[in-house]
C-alpha cells in the first residue's frame, strides 16, 4: 500500500530526475569541499494553516537552518510518516506545497521514506526533512566572533507564524488578516553575505519565537544584548491577536525571517543590502551587543523603562489573566 | 499613542512619584491585588522608573496562584473515572496538583481542550452528547459572569451534558482580610473586576481601614497615573478611593453582570491556597442550574494533597515576602518545573520575577 | 484575572450578541451583560464577553491628561 503511495501519488509531485528511479541512496556531487547539513521534524497542528501548511513548512524551516550557515540550500531529503486515515486529498495539497516551495526555494528532494503508523501514532502528518546546502564564500565566524557594538537587526515584523498558526486552531472562532510568514530566507542571505567580515551571525527565530533566538545570541557570545521595544517591528493584527489572547508576539514563532548580527559600522549598509527585497519588508536595527558580561537579554520599553526578557519556557498558551 | 509621547508621559509621572516618595519618611507598600498589574507591571519595566522606597506586593488576585492542588487532582480525577472531556482556561495547563497538572495529564492521552472562551464549552458539550464536558470554573468578578452566561445559555438551549467545577473567588473578603495589615498603606484595585464590581463598594477601605485605594487601568500610564495618586494621597495623609479608570469603570459597576452572576450562584466559603478558608468568598450552583455542578455528579476521592512545606507561596500571596527570599525559587523550582502555582502561573508573583528578573 | 481588550462592536447578530473587530482581528462576542451595547461602541471584551463599554468622553480626559503630562516633559527637555 505504501509502494502504491510513493509510485503514484509521491513521486510524481516531487520528482525533478533523481526520485523517479527510487535508489537505495542518491549520490550527489559538486557540493565542494564542506557541506552545510541539518535535519528537522515537522508537527504542527493544524496541519493547514493561513499562509502554509505542514508541507511548505517543512521544505522553509529547513532551507532556513541550512541559510543562516551562510550556505545555499540545495538538496532535500523528505520522511514522511502517515497517520492512518489521512484523508488523501490532505496529503495531495501537502505534496503540493512540498513541491511548490520546493520549486520556489531552488532546492530538489533527491531521497525520502514514507512510514503509515496506525491511528493515534501521528497527528495526521510527521514530516522530516534533512538538507544539503553549498557553501559559496567562507561561511559565518564562529560566535566568540560577536563583539559589544554589533547590531543586531531582525528582518521583518515578528510573531506572525505562531500567531496566525495559534488564531487557525479549531478551538478559537476569530476572523483575521494573518498569515504565516513561512518562506525560505536564502535570498535575504546572499545578500547579507555581501557584508564578509562584518556578518556575524544569523538565526532564524522559530519556536519560542524572537525572545529565544535573542537569548541564544546573548548566551553564545557571552555579552549582554538590549533591545529597543520600539523598534521591534510588529504588524497591527499580530499586537491585537496578542493582547486578546494574552500571549507575547516576541514569543511567537516566525518561519520566513532572520535574526542578524553585524558589525556596528555596517548596520545601515544591512538594511540598504535588504531594501528592495519584498520578504525583508519592515527590516529593522532593533538592539545591539552591549559590553556588559554575561547572557540576559534586557529590553528597553516604550515607556522608558527595562525588563529582562527571558527565555521561554513551554508551549505559547492564550489566558484570561 | 505616539512613542514620544508615552516616553514623556511616563517620564512625567515618574517625576511626581519620585518627588511625593521623597516627602515620605520610610518606605511606602502598596499591594497589587490583580495578577494582571503584576504582570503588566513587570512587562512594562516600570519598576525601572520608580523610587527605591516606593515597594510593590503582589497580592492574592491571581485565581490561579490561589486555586488548590486538590482542583487540580478533583478535575484529572473526573477525566480518568468518569471520562469526562475537560475544558479550560490555558491559564490552568501548567498548574502542579498531586497527581501532576493538566498538561501532564494531557500528556498521558487525556482529553482536555484549551478555549479562549466558555462558551466554546457548550460546543464541546454539543460535539459528543454522550460523553460528560466539565468546565474548569476559576476566576475572580471579571470572569465569573462570563460562565454563570455559559451556564444560563446552556439552560436555555438544553443542553444536558455541560458541568463546572467552581473554584470562583470574589475581591472583597480577601481584600478585607488584607486591609488589616499594618504594613501595607494602599491597594491598586484591579481594572476590570472593578468594571463589575463597580469603583463605590471599596468605601470601606478608607473609611474603615485609613487605606489609600485607587482603581487602576493596565497599560503602563495607567498605572503609573495611579502609582502617582496613591503615593501623593498616602504622604498628605490623607488616604481616599480614587477611581483612575473612569474609561471603564462605573461607580456602580456592571449590575447586568452581576445579576447573571447572582442568579445562577450564591456566596459560599472558599479555600484559598496559601490563605486557608475564607467564608464567602466563593460561589456554588443555585436551583436552577445545580444541574450543572461538576461536584454533586461526579464523586470522586480527591487525595489529602499537602503544598510542599518549603514553598512560600502563601507569605507571597499575602505580600509577607518576595519570590527571591524563598529558598526553591530559581533553584527546585522554575517556571519549567514549578513547585507553587505563584510560579507557573502567567501572572503568578515568582513567574513574574524570574521571568523579568531584577534589571 | 483581567485581560480584557478594547474592540469595537461593529454589528449586532442577534439577540445578545455581536461581532467586534479591533486592528485586523474579528470575532463574535457575546452582549449578555450588555444591553445597552449599540454598533460603534466600543466594548471591553475578555473572554468572548462584553464585560463594559468604553466612555469615549472619559478615554478622551485620559488620553488629554497623557499628552500634556509629555508635553510639560518635552518643554522641560528644551534648552
Amino acid at each position: 500500500m505504501t509502494g502504491k503511495l510513493i509510485r503514484d501519488l509521491i513521486v510524481p509531485q516531487l520528482d525533478r530526475g533523481r526520485l523517479g528511479p527510487l535508489p537505495d541512496s542518491v549520490v550527489l556531487s559538486g557540493l565542494g569541499e564542506s557541506i552545510a547539513y541539518t535535519t528537522d521534524s515537522f508537527t504542527v497542528s493544524p496541519l493547514f494553516f493561513p499562509g502554509g501548511d505542514i508541507g511548505s513548512l517543512a521544505v522553509h524551516g529547513t532551507c532556513n537552518d541550512i541559510a543562516c550557515s551562510g550556505a545555499r540550500p540545495v538538496y532535500l531529503s523528505l520522511g514522511l510518516i502517515l497517520e492512518e486515515g489521512l484523508p488523501m486529498d490532505q496529503l495531495q495539497t501537502i505534496l503540493e506545497s512540498v513541491a511548490g516551495a520546493a520549486d520556489e526555494a531552488g532546492v530538489e528532494i533527491v531521497t525520502g521514506d514514507t512510514k503509515v503508523v496506525p491511528k493515534g501514532g501521528a497527528d495526521g502528518v510527521f514530516i522530516n526533512t534533512s538538507g544539503i546546502g553549498r557553501l559559496e564564500g567562507p561561511g559565518l565566524p564562529p560566535p566568540e566572533s560577536m563583539n559589544a557594538g554589533d547590531a543586531i537587526l531582525v528582518s521583518g515584523p515578528v510573531g506572525n507564524h505562531g500567531m496566525a498558526v495559534m488564531l487557525s486552531r479549531a478551538e478559537f472562532s476569530f476572523d483575521f488578516d494573518l498569515v504565516s510568514d513561512s518562506a525560505s530566507v536564502w535570498p535575504l542571505v546572499e545578500r547579507l553575505l555581501e557584508l564578509g567580515p562584518g556578518l556575524k551571525f544569523l538565526r532564524d527565530p522559530t519556536r519560542g519565537g524572537l525572545a529565544a533566538t535573542l537569548n541564544e545570541i546573548a548566551s553564545m557570545g557571552g555579552k549582554e544584548i538590549a533591545v529597543e521595544e520600539t523598534a521591534i517591528p510588529l504588524d497591527s493584527a499580530v499586537e491585537t491577536a496578542a493582547e486578546i489572547l494574552g500571549i507575547d508576539p516576541l514569543l511567537a514563532a516566525n518561519e520566513g525571517k532572520i535574526v542578524v548580527v553585524v558589525e556596528k559600522g555596517v548596520a545601515h549598509k544591512a538594511l540598504e543590502l535588504l531594501k528592495d527585497i519584498p520578504l525583508a519588508k519592515g527590516a529593522a536595527i532593533i538592539g545591539e551587543v552591549t559590553a556588559r558580561d554575561g547572557d540576559r537579554v534586557i529590553l528597553n520599553t516604550r515607556v522608558g523603562g527595562a525588563r529582562v526578557m527571558a527565555e521561554p519556557s513551554g508551549e505559547l498558551l492564550p489566558r484570561i489573566c | 499613542m505616539k512613542t514620544s509621547n508615552e516616553k514623556g508621559a511616563a517620564q512625567a509621572l515618574a517625576g511626581q512619584i519620585h518627588s511625593a516618595c521623597a516627602e515620605a519618611s520610610g518606605e511606602l507598600r502598596f499591594m497589587e491585588v490583580c495578577g494582571t498589574h503584576t504582570m503588566a507591571i513587570h512587562q512594562t519595566g516600570l519598576k525601572t522608573l520608580l523610587p527605591e522606597n516606593l515597594r510593590l506586593v503582589s497580592g492574592p488576585g491571581c485565581p490561579v496562584c490561589v486555586t488548590e492542588m486538590g482542583f487540580i487532582d478533583h478535575s484529572i480525577l473526573m477525566g480518568k473515572e468518569h471520562g469526562a472531556c475537560l475544558v479550560t482556561f490555558g491559564d490552568l495547563i501548567r498548574v502542579p496538583g498531586s497527581l501532576g497538572s493538566l498538561a501532564g495529564y494531557r500528556a498521558e492521552g487525556g482529553d482536555i481542550r484549551v478555549i479562549y472562551s466558555p462558551m466554546d464549552a457548550i460546543d464541546i458539550a454539543l460535539e459528543r452528547p454522550d460523553r460528560p464536558t466539565v468546565f474548569l470554573g476559576v476566576g475572580f468578578e471579571t470572569t465569573i459572569p462570563t460562565v454563570a452566561a455559559t451556564v444560563k445559555t446552556a439552560l436555555a438551549r438544553g443542553v444536558k451534558n455541560l458541568y463546572v467545577l467552581p473554584a470562583f473567588k470574589t475581591i472583597h473578603p480577601p481584600l478585607k482580610i488584607l486591609a488589616e495589615k499594618e504594613d501595607l498603606h494602599g491597594f491598586l484595585l484591579p481594572g476590570h473586576v472593578s468594571a463589575i464590581v463597580g469603583a463605590a463598594c471599596y468605601e470601606y477601605l478608607c473609611r474603615d481601614f485609613r487605606k489609600s485605594a485607587v482603581v487602576a487601568g493596565f497599560g503602563a500610564l495607567d498605572i503609573l497615573l495611579a502609582l502617582r495618586d496613591l503615593v501623593s494621597m498616602t504622604v498628605a495623609g490623607e488616604p481616599e478611593l480614587i477611581n483612575d479608570y473612569k474609561q471603564v469603570v462605573r461607580s456602580e459597576g456592571n449590575p447586568t453582570a452581576r445579576s447573571i452572576i447572582y442568579e445562577v450562584f450564591d456566596p459560599a466559603d472558599a479555600v484559598w491556597r496559601g490563605l486557608g478558608t475564607i467564608p464567602g468568598s466563593g460561589l456554588a450552583f443555585k436551583e436552577p442550574y445545580t444541574q450543572f455542578d461538576a461536584v454533586a455528579h461526579f464523586p470522586v476521592e480527591v487525595p489529602e494533597a499537602e503544598d510542599d512545606p518549603r514553598c512560600q507561596c502563601a507569605s507571597i500571596l499575602t505580600g509577607a515576602r518576595t519570590p527571591d527570599k524563598c529558598g526553591l525559587f530559581g533553584k527546585e523550582c522554575t517556571p519549567d518545573e514549578p513547585v507553587g502555582p505563584c510560579m507557573v502561573s502567567s501572572e503568578g508573583t515568582c513567574a513574574a520575577y524570574y521571568k523579568y528578573g531584577k534589571v | 484575572m483581567c485581560l480584557a481588550v478594547p474592540m469595537k462592536l461593529v454589528v449586532i447578530t442577534g439577540e445578545g450578541t455581536g461581532k467586534v473587530d479591533s486592528g485586523g482581528v474579528g470575532t463574535d462576542v457575546s452582549l449578555m451583560m450588555l444591553p445597552q451595547a449599540a454598533v460603534g461602541d466600543y466594548i471591553i471584551v475578555h473572554a468572548g464577553f462584553g464585560i463594559e463599554v468604553l466612555d469615549p468622553e472619559e478615554a478622551r480626559i485620559r488620553l488629554d491628561l497623557f499628552h500634556e503630562l509629555a508635553a510639560a516633559t518635552a518643554g522641560l527637555e528644551e534648552p
